[in-house]
């Protein structure tokens, strides 16, 4: 495989980072990857290719079995985590759960004020503050889940797989929604999915991965200039971008 | 008239015709086979004896209800307080989880007359074999219910370094709190059959008697009227019981639990 290191300005570098589950399944091996920061790094691959569990490891949720993560700067506490389903609290208000990084990390409520009320109405959450979870579709509960993975102004964004269970309209909106936000903040993001369409579209750099143990197979840019709408998906170039990927992805589970 | 507001008219009239009938035909066999009313008094015969008997049987009642309150507040006290202990070792939970198993399974009749023995004060022994019923649900709901948060929710909280404290504060408790609510719900009536199981073994112990002891006197007497009337008395406490625990329930955590929300079919 050969792969040139293009990133200059790493957040944070993996050095042959592995892992083997008690139960003996090998889910990663030999990731080396490095990400730069303001990127925007989508990583592709199958079901079962330990996406989710190389993004945990980015995290600090689980301990890599081999290998290291490397950080550049103080990053710690900076990072924003979305799951594939919105996990927010059930018992909060959509304001209480866009507090609670802010609340575990000490600040008062009034402080808090401020910045909670520019995420949510970033994301179109303006007006829902004192709605419940289970009031809201699918779409607006992934919303609220974002907003709190930004309210306390990440430094890293990590994704994993946060559009999967929606419906297509809404993953559009969601999509662009996403990379207006991240044209205007630029943190660094890692964004695991499974779509090439959806990693084409949003991302400056795609990671392809293998299944079993995942590896990585293919790292490339996608020089589509920013910003980027939603007439990029019926242009020539995104075509031609995702056709690429799309072959690359089929020889992983060939 | 509303599809919904018929249904909630045929919720309560149903079951009130349904009872109604069995009460006609218990009065109807009564009076035919002519049953005499120490064998099997008639619902009319019941009715007039709690009018005439009430007042007395109330105070009685107010005995036991005292025991029952006072047994399901400890109860959540001590089965709260040790579900948390629980959930904050797990040592701990292993160590002292079968014990109360032990203690939930065997027959609180079997262990009263000891409790009788050792406890001289007889409120206080009382109570404590009725905590003894009531405690075990609570206990196990709420450990449950601790350790049934959202994973990945835990991930996000270590994720944001949250303490011992703020995971317990913001997640867990908030987390177990239906399942502390669903276990007070049948703590409660735990709670009262075993103020009366305790009452029945305790006999008349003390200068106020509680409804328990009354049935007992009742049935030695042959005033099976009057027996039915406590009888008839102490399901309706259980039944008020049930009803204020479940009104509570819906009260704190009606606005987000499912079990509290309406069906939309």
């Amino acid at each position: 495989m050969k792969r040139e290191n293009y990133e200059t300005n790493p957040i944070f570098s993996l050095g042959g980072v592995g892992k083997t589950f008690r139960s003996g399944t090998e889910a990663l091996s030999g990731i080396d990857l490095a990400v730069a920061a303001g990127g925007f790094v989508s990583i592709l691959g199958p079901s079962g290719c330990g996406k989710s569990t190389l993004l945990r490891i980015i995290a600090g949720l689980v301990p890599p079995s081999q290998g290291r993560v490397h950080w550049e700067g103080d990053v710690g506490r900076h990072i924003g985590f979305v799951f594939q389903e919105p996990t927010l609290m059930p018992w909060a208000t959509v304001w209480d759960n866009a507090y609670l990084p802010l609340r575990l990390a000490g600040c008062p409520r009034a402080a808090a004020e401020a910045p909670i009320a520019a995420t949510l109405a970033s994301l179109g959450l303006a007006g829902f503050e004192k709605a419940y979870p289970r009031e809201l579709s699918g779409g607006m509960r992934m919303r609220v889940s974002i907003a709190r993975a930004l309210v306390n102004a990440p430094r890293l964004l990590l994704l994993d797989e946060p559009f999967a269970a929606l419906d297509e309209l809404t993953r559009f909106r969601l999509n662009e929604d996403l990379l207006r936000l991240w044209e205007r903040h630029r943190w660094t993001v890692v964004f695991v999915t499974h779509s090439v369409f959806e990693a084409v579209f949003l991302s400056k750099r795609i990671v392809v991965m293998t299944p079993r143990p995942g590896r990585i197979i293919a790292d490339l840019p996608i020089d589509l200039p920013y910003p980027r709408d939603a007439g990029l998906r019926t242009a020539p170039d995104y075509a031609d971008r995702c056709r690429a990927v799309s072959a690359l992805l089929s020889e992983t589970i060939a | 008239m509303s599809a919904r507001h018929r249904e909630r008219i045929i919720e309560i009239a149903a079951p009130v015709a349904a009872g109604a009938l069995f009460l006609a035909a218990w009065e109807a066999v009564v009076r035919w086979k002519g049953i005499p009313p120490y064998i099997l008094p008639s619902p009319l015969v019941v009715a007039e004896t709690l009018w005439r008997d009430g007042p007395s049987l109330l105070g009685s009642l107010a005995v036991t209800l005292r025991i029952t309150a006072a047994a399901l507040l400890a109860a959540v006290v001590l089965g709260g307080a040790l579900a948390v202990l629980f959930a904050q070792s797990r040592l701990l939970e292993i160590s002292l989880f079968p014990y109360a198993v032990i203690l939930q399974v065997t027959p609180i009749v079997a262990i009263a007359p000891l409790i009788i023995i050792w406890v001289n004060d007889t409120f206080l022994s009382l109570l404590i074999c009725a905590w003894i019923v009531a405690f075990f649900p609570i206990v196990a709901n709420t450990t449950l219910g601790l350790n049934s948060a959202d994973r990945n929710l835990v991930d996000l909280f270590r994720l944001y370094g949250a303490s011992r404290w703020q995971m317990l504060r913001y997640l867990r408790l908030p987390a177990a709190l239906p399942y502390f609510l669903a276990g007070v719900r049948i703590s409660g009536g735990l709670a009262l059959i075993g103020a009366v199981v305790a009452e029945f073994v305790a006999g008349a112990g003390g200068t106020e008697t509680g409804l328990a002891y009354r049935i007992l006197e009742a049935g030695y007497r042959l005033q099976i009227p009057r027996l039915f009337a406590a009888l008839l008395m102490l399901s309706a406490a259980g039944i008020a019981i049930f009803a204020v625990l479940s009104w509570l329930s819906r009260r704190l955590i009606g606005h987000w639990h499912e079990s509290a929300l309406p069906r939309e079919d």
